[in-house]
């Protein structure tokens, strides 16, 4: 059995190529089906950044051509972008896939829903479904164990990771937005996503910031209530297109002492910036703005490719494993054959000899250990063979010096 | 007995302190073994506390070494409540390599050995002593939390770019924290001063400068918390406060063979 992978990916094609080629999952699970067939096996992968074929089949070579004339049919341009891997090379690049090195931003965690979505709606048998779960395992062993995908790679992203590390869970915290554009509009999803309150939506047109308040639950207020408002928010996300400072050093200070003490954490996504950088001298108060923000985004996205060299090296073990697996298909038949012989000779003499019931029981027993421990040793050789690639000249010297040609 | 189950405690917390350093450069499995290793450490460390109880004559940890002993117990004890759970690992770092030198310091003064012979009476120096060093061992957690409290802030202030990568505890969980520790050791100091003054009215001692500064750490702790209550103290000001404790605290351990064992 062959595994064959063609696909497309964000290496070689770009977005108004892949979008050609993308499929929902519908469409993806009947493809799948259909290049199946009856016998063989098959899996669609298809997102933003990548649709690949993966088959499992008798024939590399027909999988292939199957494969690939299914995505010329998607598209006919595709044919410079398709790449076509097989075997090993087609597993290691979907273990790499699932643990996100394959990936536009390393350790991104999407892929891993994305790689099980596919394996569930994929017409897969025997090959195809380990090859899927042992992807799925390796993708989840990366994260465990490395810390690829635990920094965020984006500016809203790390923002509403370091507004953690100023208040913990952000659960039940209040934030007050100030601007209702679309950049601010990420940020505000990502940390309403990790729990916090959208409390007030500040904008100069109050239609703007109604719409933006109705959608996460809060109040649209006009920009004069920001200073009011301070006193309660616990963060401050700004992003209009205002020339001057929002809120300045002043304004701040003089709410601080009704705080009683609380942190505050300001963001500022402006260009140019909505708040004084002065307010990030005040005590309990931390500012920071774009720079600030893509600085740390790059320090993680360093981070992501250092710790991607040591989930390399998990993904290529799991590989080896499969390889391993693989091989070991080449002697089964082999080992079964062997076993069923053996087994079948014990059963007819231990019938043809006169023996009363508790001599048999006993007889029965002695042969079948006696069975077992001399084929243990020749199937653990075999098997370790076939992981060594001379699986199959054993399993043909087993064949022949046992008389087991005939049960092929 | 007691050699056999001082090293394996050392050992672990050796290794602990060890890992820790690790965990600061690469987070994850070097995490887990610091983990292990104070858990370990302290299960043994109890065990040799137990072994000590049985066999001795009176009151085991009565010497400054043998109460060092019984303090490093009593951290470490405080700090798994909380250094299990990943983020707070770095807290160990502050934490295992002070209680590996106590400890040490604890088996050179003879504080680790067995069968030991107290004057003092049982009950008196159970709750005198237990009560001071489990309140001290809660002050001393509650500074380790403080000093991570004004790293962690620094870092913010300064938006060091590793912030995301090495990840310590959020600033406003390490400010309750501290604050739930000192209002759980405060009460236990409180009921252990009391209890030294009524030994004292009882045996007519005199009052000397040890316990002058351990009524001041009181007075410091006390402050801290009304201060938090009453005025919405918290943050830097509130942990340099905390940390203000701390030096009080082991000035009062560094006086403590000068003065109560002095005779």
């Amino acid at each position: 059995m062959s595994v064959v992978l063609v696909g497309i990916s964000h290496h070689q094609a770009p977005v108004e190529l892949r979008e050609r080629a993308a499929l929902d999952a519908r469409r993806a699970a009947d493809l799948a089906a259909r290049l199946a067939g009856e016998q063989g096996e098959a899996v669609c992968l298809s997102t933003c950044n990548r649709t690949e074929l993966y088959l499992a089949d008798e024939s590399g070579e027909a999988a292939e051509r199957k494969a690939e004339a299914a995505l010329l049919a998607l598209e006919s341009e595709l044919g410079p972008a398709l790449y076509r891997l097989r075997d090993d090379a087609a597993a290691l690049h979907l273990f790499r896939v699932a643990a996100g090195l394959d990936s536009m931003v390393p350790g991104e965690g999407e892929i891993l829903g994305q790689v099980r979505a596919a394996h569930e709606a994929g017409a897969t048998g025997p090959i195809l479904d380990r090859l899927f779960r042992q992807a799925l395992h390796a993708g989840k062993k990366t994260r465990a164990q490395t810390a690829i995908g635990e920094s965020p790679a984006s500016v809203s992203s790390a923002a509403a990771a370091l507004a953690e590390q100023v208040f913990g869970d952000l659960r039940g915290r209040s934030i007050l937005v100030v601007g209702a554009g679309k950049v601010g509009e990420q940020a505000v999803r990502n940390l309403a996503s990790r729990g916090a309150t959208i409390a007030f939506v500040a904008n100069r047109t109050m239609d703007r910031a109604a719409d933006l308040a109705g959608r996460f639950g809060g109040e649209a207020i006009p920009l004069d209530r920001v200073d009011a408002e301070l006193k309660t928010a616990d963060v401050v996300l700004s992003s209009t297109s205002a020339p001057g400072w929002i809120l300045t050093r002043d304004q701040v200070a003089r709410v601080l002492p009704e705080r009683k003490g609380r942190p505050l954490f300001l963001i500022d996504l402006a260009v140019p910036r909505d708040l004084d950088p002065a307010i990030h001298e005040l005590d309990g108060c931390y500012l920071y703005d774009v720079d600030d923000l893509e600085a740390v985004v790059a320090e993680t996205l360093a981070g992501r490719r250092r710790e991607a060299e040591r989930a390399e090296a998990i993904v290529a073990e799991e590989a080896d494993r499969f390889r391993e697996w693989r091989a070991s298909l080449d002697v089964v038949p082999a080992i079964a054959s062997l076993r069923a012989r053996a087994e079948e000779i014990r059963a007819a003499e231990l019938r043809r000899a006169k023996l009363s019931e508790s001599e048999r029981r006993a007889a029965d027993s002695v042969t079948a250990a006696v069975l077992n421990k001399l084929l243990h040793l020749p199937t653990i050789r075999m098997k370790e063979a076939a992981a060594a690639a001379d699986g199959v000249i054993y399993a043909d010297a087993v064949r022949h010096l046992f008389g087991l040609e005939d049960e092929r | 007995m007691a050699e056999l189950l001082f090293w394996p405690a050392l050992l672990a917390y050796g290794e602990a302190a060890f890992a820790y350093l690790g965990e600061a450069r690469h987070p994850g499995l070097a995490g887990r073994f610091a983990t292990w290793g104070v858990r370990v450490g302290w299960l043994v460390q109890s065990a040799l506390l137990a072994v000590q109880a049985a066999r001795s004559d009176g009151f085991p940890w009565s010497t400054w070494a043998g109460s060092l002993n019984l303090f490093v117990w009593f951290v470490v004890g405080a700090y798994l409540i909380w250094g299990c759970q990943p983020r707070f690992r770095l807290l160990g770092l502050a934490v295992l390599p002070l209680a590996v030198v106590l400890f040490v310091l604890a088996r050179v003064g003879g504080g680790t050995a067995v069968g030991g012979h107290s004057d003092y009476s049982n009950l008196f120096l159970v709750l005198h002593v237990g009560l001071v060093l489990a309140a001290f061992a809660g002050f001393t957690l509650a500074a380790a939390l403080s000093a991570l409290y004004l790293w962690q802030e620094r870092r913010l202030k300064r938006h060091e770019t590793s912030i995301l990568r090495l990840r310590a505890p959020a600033l406003a969980r390490l400010d309750e924290l501290a604050a739930r520790t000192i209002a759980v050791a405060l009460p236990a100091l409180t009921l252990g001063i009391a209890v030294g003054i009524a030994r004292l009215r009882d045996r007519g001692g005199g009052f000397d400068a040890l316990m002058a500064v351990t009524v001041l750490t009181w007075a410091v702790y006390s402050g801290y918390l009304a201060l938090r209550h009453l005025l919405g103290w918290r943050g830097r000001r509130a942990a340099y406060l905390v940390l203000a404790g701390f030096v009080l605290v082991a000035v009062v351990r560094l006086a403590l063979p000068v003065t109560h064992f002095a005779t």
